[in-house]
């Protein structure tokens, strides 16, 4: 059984007077313990609130929660505030993106320790400290004990994420969940905090639900992936089948547009059209289908819902996911036009020529590798895209 | 001869004390000596960490923080020693496109309103029907719909803002565009389209581009030269592909290996070399070398006492490292510690170690 299980969590932000918002609508995810879990997403997307959700962060007041996320066999989105109190710091911490406004400016770094130790440990005075200096120590801060009496504006911003990070781990949680934690960090140091995460997992087990906006991050760190987008999952797969594969055409179109280092110069970047504001209910269809290339009317009919079409525990939620061997070229052109096109062009497709299998996907991720199943799918692909018009 | 040669240029910010009498007690050194020329119709990038002085660098080439000395050559004039009102008529030929696309858009302003500030104030396009023709050219060129003259900044998105703010500098004809952190505001899915419109404006209107960022992999999609800065100087400088293929400078070699790429393949067998600590402050920069403090290769001698020059290493890459190639030779250590493993598999059989600061 998992250490943590979110099953449909939905949010919604009601006010009066007002539309209700529904910011995330139906995530489900598992974490184990000694497992990276990734929410990848830009702005919007309602990867923050779902953190916030879990860690019982969100005011009571105008949120409406849905669905359950068992940890141990208790929904933490019905425990008491009380109860949840106690989860938090042995069970549950969080790491929150921006250190500086996450600490309290006005006291010390090393009363802001302590504190947890106290609340959560018992512990008190000169044992507290001593283990306070110790943590510290632990995430790589040097002069621990000169820091200790420090106040935040006095560290470095890698040095403030550090001491989070140690605030985090004071009561060795059995789940960290770590929003944005190196967004507001230079890419060295960046580099320094990822290690740190990445021992912390593999060293104590912790569980570890991973916030981030940045898909190299993703790459090097998760194990399972979660690509959201407008509140829903969009697709959902081990690191290494998501980026040698990426099939819904959001998470597709996102790799597509990073500039990669390893890239050769010179290569246009293949940007996703349009803004997260271009978007529908996902009521009446696909929230991507106004942004996405491979839109047809079928989109538009109600709900599309998680299926897995290039292999066990792989879900995208698409109804004209990016296969191998399809590829509809219609970028740019509006979406309307786009439908009329693909139609009319749809019985004329051949299917694209085999590329043999091979481990590894392209540099580019531009064409993935052929993996002999697409053929088949073409057709009935072609089909629906004439029913469609 | 290039469009804008840049010659030792420094940038020092007196630190003041006291009430009264304001003691200057020491300097920032936030740019100390930085040569470097764009030649015109390309792309100079401009990159390193927070606090490298890169920012100061570009406005500096504007004027718009005090040149303490070198100078700025741009066209065939000294734009550090003209007089303010000269250097006014000279900005029309340098624009500059700024990070945080809100901040920069006075929000009391209608776009027809920003857009036509800069014409008005430098006397380009006599009436006003002239400017707002001129205006729906430019919207059009930056991919914004002309309906967006009489709104205002809020009611457009981050992606659409940072278009306001390149054609708030378009519409001056500029000849050079420096772009300060033109993309880091914006989510990833729409950093590709304003990078992407960079490029195509630059191809159709022959601009020159100085552009300032802190993502390696975003300067070098789009720079023909990339100059690395630390601690307020150039540590290297080469086109763009001899920089990726091998980075001479340990600064980096360690730069490039710490940017995660988006590919699960590449990340396992990447070798990754942590620096350890901070940058040191500008303030009081380390003597010699300014890198030798986290320099993974630092040697005993030269490296903490004389301060390395930038060199031509071949073929335009610049390197300033008294044992670049040593280095490249593989004919000095480097210290242990500062190697990571790849994955996360030979992570776990590591022994723990806490990283010397």
């Amino acid at each position: 059984m998992p250490l943590l299980s979110v099953d449909e969590l939905s949010i919604t932000f009601t006010g009066r007077g007002r539309r209700d918002v529904r910011a995330v609508d139906g995530v489900s995810f598992d974490v184990d313990q000694g497992q990276v879990v990734g929410l990848v997403g830009e702005s919007g997307c309602g990867k923050s609130v779902t953190s916030l959700a879990l860690m019982g962060l969100l005011p009571k007041k105008g949120v409406k929660l849905g669905g359950r996320a068992e940890y141990d066999g208790k929904d933490l989105l019905t425990l008491s505030s009380n109860a949840m109190r106690d989860m938090r710091g042995k069970h549950l911490a969080m790491i929150f993106q921006d250190p500086l406004s996450s600490l309290n400016p006005v006291i010390p770094v090393g009363l802001q320790v302590t504190e947890i130790l106290e609340r959560h440990r018992g512990m008190k005075g000169a044992a507290a400290r001593k283990e306070a200096a110790d943590l510290l120590d632990r995430v790589g801060i040097p002069d621990p004990t000169r820091r200790l009496k420090e106040y935040p504006h006095q560290l470095s911003g890698g040095m403030r994420q550090r001491a989070l990070i140690a605030m985090a781990v004071a009561c060795a949680p059995r789940m960290l969940i770590a929003d944005e934690p190196t967004t507001a960090l230079d890419v060295t140091i960046q580099a320094q905090i990822l290690e740190l995460l990445k021992e912390l997992v593999d060293q104590q087990g912790t569980a570890l639900l991973m916030i981030t906006h940045d898909l190299g991050v993703v790459a090097g760190l998760c194990d399972q992936v979660n690509v959201l987008y407008a509140g829903k999952a969009v697709e959902s797969a081990g690191r290494r089948e998501l980026f040698a594969q990426p099939t819904h055409p959001y998470a597709h179109g996102l790799l597509g547009s990073i500039p990669r280092l390893d890239a050769p110069r010179g290569e246009p970047l293949r940007p996703i059209r349009g803004s997260i504001n271009d978007r529908i209910d996902w009521a009446d269809g696909c929230a991507f289908a106004p942004r996405c290339d491979h839109y047809t009317l079928e989109c538009l009919s109600g709900t599309p819902q998680l299926t897995e079409p290039v292999g066990a525990g792989h879900g995208v939620r698409c109804v004209n996911p990016v296969l191998t061997g399809v590829e509809v070229k219609t970028l740019g052109v509006p979406a309307e036009q786009a439908v009329d096109a693909a139609a009319a062009t749809a019985p004329a497709e051949p299917a694209e020529p085999k590329i043999p299998a091979q481990a590894g996907p392209e540099a580019d991720g531009k064409a993935e590798t052929d993996e002999g199943d697409a053929a088949p799918e073409a057709e009935p692909e072609a089909e629906k895209k004439k029913d469609a018009s | 001869m290039s469009l804008l040669e840049l010659d030792d240029v420094k940038v020092h910010f007196p630190v003041k004390k006291g009430l009264i009498f304001d003691r200057t007690v020491g300097h920032v050194y936030a740019v100390d000596g930085v040569s470097l020329s764009v030649e015109e119709g390309q792309t100079y990038g401009l990159v390193g960490e927070s606090g490298c002085g890169k920012t100061t660098l570009g406005r500096s080439v504007l004027r718009l923080v005090d040149i303490t000395d070198g100078s700025v050559n741009f066209d065939g004039t000294d734009l550090a020693k003209l007089p303010a009102e000269e250097m006014r008529t000279f900005r029309r030929r340098l624009q500059m496109v700024f990070q945080d696309p809100l901040g920069s858009l006075n929000p009391r302003q209608n776009i027809e309103s920003i857009l036509s500030e800069g014409m008005a104030a430098h006397g380009i396009g006599g009436t006003r029907e002239e400017r707002r023709e001129k205006i729906r050219d430019i919207l059009a060129k930056v991919g914004l719909p002309a309906n967006a003259l009489a709104r205002y900044p809020h009611e457009f998105s981050g992606g659409q803002r940072q278009r306001i703010g390149i054609a708030r500098a378009l519409v001056l004809e500029p000849d050079v565009i420096i772009c300060d952190e033109p993309v880091s505001a914006l989510d990833v899915s729409i950093q590709a389209q304003v990078i992407n419109l960079l490029e195509e404006l630059q191809e159709s209107l022959g601009l020159t581009y100085l552009v300032i960022a802190h993502d390696l992999a975003v300067v070098r999609h789009i720079s023909d030269v990339i100059g690395v800065m630390y601690l307020g100087s150039l540590v290297e400088e080469a086109p763009s592909d001899a920089l990726y293929a091998e980075p001479r400078h340990p600064y980096t070699k360690a730069l490039m290996s710490a940017v995660p790429v988006p590919d699960p393949e590449v990340e396992d067998r990447r070798e990754r070399i942590l620096l350890t600590g901070d940058l040191p402050s500008p303030a009081n920069p380390p003597a010699g070398c300014r890198f030798h403090t986290r320099c993974p290769w630092a040697q005993d001698t030269l490296c903490a006492t004389e301060r390395p020059a930038l060199k031509d290493v071949g073929g335009g890459h610049k390197v300033a490292c008294h044992f670049a190639a040593e280095i490249a030779a593989g004919t000095v250590e480097r210290t242990a510690a500062s190697v990571v493993p790849a994955t996360r598999e030979e992570m776990a059989d590591r022994v723990v170690e806490t990283p010397a600061e």
